[in-house]
């Protein structure tokens, strides 16, 4: 049966998690650090990997893991997404991990569920989990090509390439060219991949890697999608009962006070549709359908929560000082990331028989 | 203090001596209240063992699988939702012994005359009067939308004791024999064409004062009880994948590809996702119950089931093309039950439009979550220190 509670164990993890987010990855400091040139924040993300232990959530502990599911690992990016954290957690702990634990790879997933390794899938960001991938050309044994949209590739120890023959390639980021792209989402910023004769080990076949890696992704993603709704809401909650026009707060009026009821609703049936997809992902039953739903219904809830934050805090969200922005772009990126609503929906029309006409 | 086992063993107790396949149905269901098995939290005597509530599911599961009779709750959802956990709380004992068990077997079906022509969602502001004379009650006034009257034995009735104070604290709560003389009940069709609710005329009805529940003039925070358990009766039940609404027209998109549109292939799907993730909202809600940590969650089901039932029903006459032009059958009927399953999608459709009318307006329970449950500023009030007879009407 489908477990859509947080257990005690969950929810002491989330409590440590949430503890270190609030001391050391402030809206203000997140804001700092996307102005800069190293908008990943590496001192917090080797806290999160090396001091929590939380890199490796997904890895079996004979390979250097903890050997937890997809449920902690959901718990870790509510809180990630309440924060909006600028960190590679989904990238390397989620994505990479995934594919590494097709191909069987022990020596690299063991380093990358230490943290001290930071891994990147070389597929760009919106790539559904059922979409094509580029691929590129393996010559002479050695990789030739450009990838685009490259989450978190900026810093990346290793690539993880699909290649040509179908080999899922691990290239040290010395041989290739990581360049930055100027992102809509500054808190998980793209990059592109250029390598030019890189060499590459072949942990394994792509296909199976990538689509098992995306699979998660999309499911995961939810969880981040519901701490970024939920901070918005929470947010705005707090900012409507402070703020006062016409001599009453404003949260008071009738139009809002629904508005944010309705916003509300939404993300509890996110909740559930979040925990039903990470539960699921553990389990491995019902997988793609539960994956699915939440992603064809947490993007919309996601950006909804977001864009009324903005709209709701007026003059003040429209500024860059204050943080609304951050997660409006996040959330709108995410809508996009490992395939939008639309393409979830169109995938869950083949999964439950509601077939195109 | 009676754990799961305990309770096992006693609903296997019950099942041998009062065999399901031997034993005649309503002797069955006494035999089970008189056990204490029909509601495990109420108290001994009173169909309970004041076991945690989350544990009639053991209860219920051992009966199910032992093919036993249940009590029909749909007939009654009145009178167990709201009557008897009213009636526990405020009732006298004598009240208790008297109601509970034929309400809990179905002998007797309640209804509620708390509505009225002039006061809906401002429910306290109602004008039906009762007049004491000795120890009993002269009732005058009209109640409106008042689901399965013409089935009722019994109704749970709030009346005006008081119009010289203000709205809210003028208000008596009685028990209302449905069969006394000056109970007038008249059907009142509705755009189904059908009469499920009745307008009630109440002509110097006599109760007596024994049928008084709670204090004189404390009658508002009664109803606040039968009120509140109305917004909680979801919850126990599990609904399986396209076990609502949804079912009918994902199963006549299978089965009818001649009807397919790609716009109405977008919108099925989109409410096919929200129909699903409401449900496992509720089953969220469910195992929040179970766990004993009830959520908030509940709060917000009724409003988001009203809208989906509404457009999934909406596009199901659409979906329907030619056939969405007729309806099944505008036979005025008094229904016991209201049958969203064996009708056709028109009748789906329209009565699907209640929904986010009956026990409480979306409307109000949007106010009710912002200020219940998100904390904001509530309403202002402008009736609140006026007496009843002065307010504008």
């Amino acid at each position: 049966m489908t477990d859509l509670l947080y257990s005690e164990e969950e929810e002491a993890l989330r409590a440590a998690v949430r503890d270190l987010l609030t001391d050391h990855c402030a809206p203000a400091d997140v804001l700092g650090r996307v102005e800069s040139d190293t908008p990943h924040d590496l001192a917090l993300w080797k806290q999160l990997a090396d001091g929590m232990g939380l890199a490796g959530l997904l890895v079996p502990e004979a390979q250097g893991g903890q050997g937890a599911s997809h449920r902690e690992v959901a718990v870790v990016l509510e809180e990630l997404g309440r924060a909006v954290a600028p960190v590679p957690y989904l990238t390397s702990a989620v994505v990479a991990t995934e594919a590494l634990l097709a191909c069987g790879d022990e020596e690299l997933l063991g380093r990358l569920a230490s943290g001290r390794t930071i891994g990147a899938l070389a597929v760009g960001l919106h790539t559904a989990p059922s979409a094509a991938f580029t691929a590129v050309r393996l010559e002479s044994g050695v990789l030739h090509g450009e990838l685009t949209g490259i989450a978190d590739a900026a810093v990346a120890d290793v690539l993880l390439v699909p290649a040509d023959d179908g080999g899922l390639y691990a290239v040290t980021a010395d041989a290739a060219t990581v360049t930055p792209q100027v992102s809509f989402d500054l808190t998980r910023p793209l990059a592109t991949v250029r390598l030019e004769g890189a060499p590459g080990r072949r942990v394994g076949d792509a296909e199976p890697a990538v689509r098992r890696a995306l699979r998660a992704a999309a499911g995961l993603l939810a969880s981040e999608q519901l701490g970024v709704a939920d901070w918005a809401l929470t947010e705005t909650v707090r900012y409507l009962k402070e703020r006062k026009q016409f001599n009453r707060p404003v949260g008071g009026f009738q139009a809002l006070k629904h508005r944010l009821a309705q916003l509300w609703l939404e993300t509890v049936n996110l909740r559930a549709a979040a925990r039903a997809a990470a539960d699921a992902l553990a389990s491995g039953e019902d997988a793609e359908i539960s994956v699915a739903v939440a992603q064809a219904y947490a993007a919309p809830v996601a950006v909804h929560a977001t864009e009324e934050a903005v709209q709701l805090h007026a003059g003040i969200g429209m500024t860059w000082e204050h943080p609304a922005h951050l997660y409006l772009k996040r959330a709108k990126a995410d809508s996009i990331a490992y395939g939008t609503a639309g393409v979830h929906r169109e995938a869950l029309a083949g999964l439950v028989d509601l077939q195109t006409p | 203090m009676t754990d799961a086992d305990e309770l096992v063993r006693r609903t296997r107790e019950l099942l041998d001596q009062n065999p399901p396949a031997s034993t005649d149905r309503l002797e069955f269901l006494r035999a089970r209240f008189d056990a204490g098995l029909a509601w495990v939290h109420y108290p001994e005597g009173l169909g309970g063992l004041g076991a945690p509530r989350h544990l009639q599911v053991v209860v219920d599961a051992e009966l199910e699988a032992a093919g036993a009779p249940d009590n029909d709750a749909r007939r009654n959802g009145i009178g167990l939702g709201m009557a008897a956990p009213t009636i526990l709380k405020y009732g006298t004992e004598e009240q208790k012994q008297r109601f509970l068990r034929p309400l809990w077997t179905g002998e007797e079906v309640w209804c509620q005359l708390f509505s009225e022509p002039g006061a809906g969602s401002d429910l306290a502001a109602l004008g039906t009067r009762a007049v004491r004379e000795g120890d009993t009650w002269v009732v005058n006034g009209q109640k409106v939308w008042t689901s399965g009257a013409h089935n009722a034995r019994w109704a749970i009735l709030i009346a005006r004791t008081d119009p010289a104070v203000p709205k809210h604290a003028g208000i008596t709560y009685f028990l209302c024999d449905m069969t006394d003389p000056g109970v007038d009940v008249r059907p009142l069709r509705q755009i189904t064409g059908e009469a499920e609710f009745n307008e009630v005329f109440l002509t110097d009805v006599r109760i007596p004062d024994s049928r008084r529940l709670g204090e004189i003039g404390d009658g508002w925070r009664v109803a606040q009880t039968t009120l509140n358990n109305e917004r909680v009766a979801i919850g126990g039940m599990r609904l399986p994948r396209e076990g609502g609404m949804i079912g009918p027209v994902a199963k006549t998109w299978r089965e009818r590809p001649e009807l397919r549109t790609h716009d109405l292939h977008q919108r099925l799907l989109k409410l096919w996702v929200e129909a699903e993730v409401s449900r496992l909202t509720a089953e969220r809600l469910r195992q929040q119950l179970v766990a004993g940590q009830p959520g908030p969650e509940g709060a917000g089901m009724k409003l988001a089931f009203a809208r989906l039932n509404q457009e999934i029903s909406g596009l199901e006459v659409e979906l329907r093309g030619e056939e969405g032009l007729l309806y099944d059958d505008w036979t005025m009927r008094r229904p016991e039950l209201v049958d969203f399953t064996g009708r056709d999608a028109g009748y789906r459709y329209l009565r699907a439009k209640g929904n986010s009318i009956e026990g409480g307006t979306s409307e109000v329970l949007l106010n009710i979550v912002a200020e219940r449950v998100l904390g904001l500023p509530a309403e202002p009030r402008t009736d609140k220190d006026v007496a009843w007879k002065d307010l504008a009407r």
